[in-house]
């Protein structure tokens, strides 16, 4: 089995309203992947369907075989569009937090990128700027061994150089044994990092492919492609 | 620094002629080991798995070489370097031509401003 995640017909309605509409997907192993469409097309509503944190509708989705479950939840590190701690919280609370939860979580990968960033782990969530929380847990989720990262939009709300770092960070944890999703829709900044991309529009898959075979076959950048798909 | 990439070529094949630049000009040297894809990949910002298929690429042309467990090689062959920097040079006096023919100039006119440019240096 070479995918990490499949869904057939899937199907999530927010009170009648439809969020997504018969989404068939299958994520290859091993890949960096964008998750790319406008707002309101799905994005956040399937991540949270993987996560494990909505139910769906209808249809199926499945994680390494599984339902999205206690199983499912050890392997796959998530990171949520906000925060969720409480801004009490230390950063070394934080660490704990993690290190109790998940098992595959390594301190002091964790430990070290936090440094790297001259983030002290003494210091509460409320002192840190917007940015600073971004990257602490990024930090975090990409301190577990994960078989699937869940990424929603990692570099929404920072500056380009903290993007940058974003991005570094995720290439330089990424492995061959884990698939990273990333959804957002600054696609120009992150297009380099992908190997495959995702197009959804209306919750519907409708465009999956390789950003090089894009760029081979049509001469166009993936950013071009989306320009022209999602014209207003 | 990230590399930078324009918008309607492959970056793999981007990332290959980037680093058979730097082969050419002697930031590696013949015999030399490459850094490794991981290094590379996070030099350029991309990801490791596009650097693979950079490197790959190079293989081809024989400009670097495998070695199974200890990674790429710049080649000890000057001829493939030579013939590396001739086809760059080759692609960029095409791209220069198509360019000015653009402007309603003939090849002749191009040469010929090429050479009162040189004079003027």
């Amino acid at each position: 089995m070479d995918s990490i995640l499949e869904c057939q017909s899937l199907i999530k309605h927010y009170n009648g309203f439809p969020a997504l509409f018969n989404l068939n997907l299958s994520l290859p192993k091993g890949k960096i992947i964008g998750l790319l469409g406008p707002n309101g097309s799905g994005k956040t509503t399937f991540i949270k369907l993987a996560a494990g944190l909505l139910t769906p509708s209808s249809g199926v989705i499945t994680i390494d075989g599984k339902l999205p479950g206690v199983e499912t939840k050890a392997i796959v590190s998530y990171l949520p569009e906000r925060t969720y701690f409480s801004q009490w919280m230390k950063v070394a609370d934080l660490i704990d937090f993690f290190a109790d939860f998940y098992s595959d979580f390594d301190r002091n990968k964790a430990l070290e990128m936090l440094q790297r960033l001259d983030i002290t782990t003494d210091r509460a969530l409320k002192q840190l700027s917007k940015g600073t929380k971004e990257k602490v847990q990024l930090v975090l989720v990409m301190s577990r061994k994960a078989k699937l990262f869940l990424l929603d939009e990692p570099i929404g709300g920072v500056d380009p150089a903290a993007r940058d770092y974003i991005l570094d960070t995720i290439i330089s944890n990424y492995n061959e044994y884990s698939t990273i999703l990333i959804s957002t829709h600054l696609i120009y900044d992150i297009e380099k990092t992908l190997d495959e991309f995702i197009f959804i529009k209306s919750g519907e898959a409708f465009m999956q492919g390789s950003v090089d075979a894009v760029r081979e076959e049509k001469g166009k950048t993936i950013d071009q492609l989306f320009r022209e798909v999602f014209r207003c | 620094m990230a590399w930078s990439f324009n918008n309607d070529k492959p970056i793999y094949l981007q990332i290959a002629e980037h680093i058979q630049i730097d082969i050419i000009n002697g930031k590696y040297v013949m015999g030399e080991k490459l850094p490794s894809i991981r290094e590379l990949a996070l030099d350029a910002s991309v990801n490791p798995n596009t650097m693979q298929k950079s490197l790959s690429e190079l293989e081809t042309s024989e400009i670097v070489i495998s070695q199974r467990t200890s990674g790429y090689f710049v080649t000890e062959n000057s001829e493939i370097i030579s013939v590396a920097r001739k086809t760059l040079a080759d692609n960029l006096i095409a791209d220069f031509f198509a360019k000015i023919t653009k402007l309603g100039y003939t090849t002749d006119e191009a040469i010929s401003l090429i050479l009162k440019e040189k004079q003027e240096r």
